[in-house]
């Protein structure tokens, strides 16, 4: 009786965990594509089997350049979040040598990821607006005659936005793998005449390798469907395939917004195996 | 040389980070003259009075408790789930493995898709979308993996020998449990409480298609961004942001106590 039990322990353990990630997260998604080859009548989608949702995006001109537009975010955030990240992980670690005053600054990384994204989102209003502080300074200095428009709903808005929004995601994990690297590695390589670059190249980005990979899939799934962004930085003008499907579900178009929900996912998946192959990161887990 | 550079550019990075917040903070101190953008024209705490004021600026109290309620229930239920999965994987069993893609694809999948599968799946069964059922299970999606990576991380390093040394004197499961694992991962039990809390309090895009007939706090402040045009909005988030930041202040400080 007791051996049983000790043997059906774990799955009864495991069950509740389970049930939660098949009801909202492989039901749904099941649905999403069963529904994605309905049809629909701009009333109320019908059970069908078609590919008119499918051929509409490949068809469709605006769908087509908003993928692109998605894709170029996705690199211009994933880039600057890069760059951003190694130098912050890499001063961190190896140039604070108090182990509380790291802590300490780190802390303060974090502290804004705490709150709302909608309000860090809507900051940058009296900032970066056509009257804002930027500007103001600007054009106090005469180094502008008129406001620069470009500075708030514009590419460059949503780009900075979802930087600041999604910057940590990127350092953490990097950060974690910089850690990790043991200190007589690098002395051993000063030892053998090693620059600091080489150090750079041949020690510290190879071991840190694993949290580039793991930040970069945070930073790529989370930039891919973004849509509150889009929308507040980039002022209605821009597009992503996020704030497309919002629109769509807000025209109650749901199998054509099931469509681009279910390409969405599989270029995710593609992106995020993509980036699994070229780095090994069980190793982190 | 090179230390110098970088200390210069962290400087640089933390005025990214916290610059607009500060900006914001500033402006939500004015008088009824202040405006959305600077100069500061009179200091007062007029705005921030104007929150609790429900016929200009949309429910934001009422938003503030469900929200409040829902993490609450998100992180008891997160917390739960996630430490009895996590102790199922120090065994060995069966689907392990599909659990564990299965959890971190739930962080990987695009918000959107969990808002869009699970209002399409509510719809198509006929179920009213609410705030404590579709947004509750949206919020999971995305609390439950953080806690459970939490989790897995902290059993990894736990020391099995106390709970066999337990079972020697005579405990069960459940007092071993209650007695010798509990006490020993309880501080981390209060770090998943305070992110998945945050998670939660914050979450937009996963609840955005399923909060049903009433908002959360964030989809109220998102519907206040089209329609208020005053400091108010500025002051709502400085109160939600002072909120959060207490918040993780106690925790925090509730973490430091527990795990001496």
């Amino acid at each position: 009786m007791y051996r049983t039990w000790k043997a059906l322990q774990p799955y009864a353990l495991a069950t509740p965990q389970a049930i939660i990630f098949l009801m909202f997260l492989v039901f749904p998604i099941v649905m999403i594509v069963v529904v994605s080859f309905w049809q629909f009548n701009g009333y109320a989608m019908t059970p069908a089997f078609s590919f008119d949702n499918y051929i509409n995006v490949f068809t469709s001109q605006v769908s087509l350049s908003t993928y692109i537009n998605t894709f170029k975010y996705v690199a211009l955030v994933w880039g600057t979040c890069l760059a951003i990240a190694l130098p912050i992980a890499y001063y961190l670690t190896f140039c604070i040598e108090c182990e509380s005053i790291r802590v300490l600054l780190f802390l303060i990384c974090t502290i804004p990821f705490w709150t709302s994204n909608i309000i860090r989102m809507i900051s940058w209003i009296p900032l970066l607006g056509r009257e804002g502080l930027v500007n103001q300074l600007l054009l106090n200095l005469n180094i502008v005659q008129t406001p620069v428009e470009w500075f708030l709903y514009s590419d460059f808005a949503i780009v900075l936005g979802m930087v600041h929004l999604y910057n940590f995601f990127m350092i953490a994990p990097v950060f974690n793998s910089m850690m990790r690297i043991d200190r007589t590695l690098i002395t051993a390589a000063r030892d053998m005449g090693a620059s600091s670059f080489d150090v750079l190249k041949e020690i510290i980005l190879p071991l840190t390798a694993p949290g580039i990979a793991i930040g970069s899939i945070f930073v790529v799934t989370l930039t891919m469907g973004e849509y509150v962004t889009v929308r507040l930085m980039g002022g209605g003008q821009s597009a992503s395939v996020g704030k497309l499907i919002s629109t769509q579900i807000g025209s109650l178009q749901y199998p054509l917004a099931a469509a681009n929900a279910v390409i969405l996912l599989l270029i995710t998946l593609v992106l995020v195996t993509g980036i699994l192959r070229v780095v090994d990161i069980r190793k982190e887990l | 040389m090179a230390k110098k550079l970088l200390t210069v550019f962290f400087a640089l990075f933390v005025l990214f980070l916290y610059g607009p917040m500060l900006a914001i903070f500033t402006l939500s101190l004015q008088g009824p003259d202040g405006a959305l953008t600077f100069p500061v024209r009179s200091f007062g705490f007029y705005w921030l009075g104007q929150v609790f004021q429900e016929q200009r600026v949309g429910s934001f109290v009422e938003s503030f408790q469900r929200s409040f309620w829902l993490g609450l229930l998100v992180v008891a239920i997160a917390i739960v789930v996630s430490v009895m999965a996590s102790m199922a994987f120090r065994a060995r069993f069966r689907g392990a493995l599909a659990l564990f893609y299965l959890t971190i694809s739930s962080l990987v999948v695009p918000g959107v898709l969990i808002s869009l599968g699970i209002g399409i799946t509510f719809q198509v069964l006929s179920i009213q979308t609410n705030w404590f059922t579709s947004g509750l299970g949206a919020h999971l999606t995305w609390t439950v993996p953080f806690a459970f990576l939490i989790m897995l991380g902290v059993f990894n390093r736990f020391n099995p020998y106390y709970e066999e040394a337990a079972r020697d004197l005579g405990a069960g499961d459940v007092q071993t449990f209650r007695e010798v694992v509990l006490p020993l991962i309880f501080p981390s039990l209060i770090g998943i409480a305070l992110l998945g809390f945050t998670l939660s309090y914050d979450e937009f895009i996963r609840t955005s298609l399923v909060s049903g007939q009433y908002n959360t706090l964030p989809l109220e402040i998102f519907g206040m961004t089209t329609n208020v045009t005053s400091p108010a909005l500025y002051a709502l988030g400085t109160l939600t942001t002072l909120f959060s930041v207490t918040l993780i202040a106690a925790g925090f400080g509730a973490y430091k106590f527990f795990s001496r």
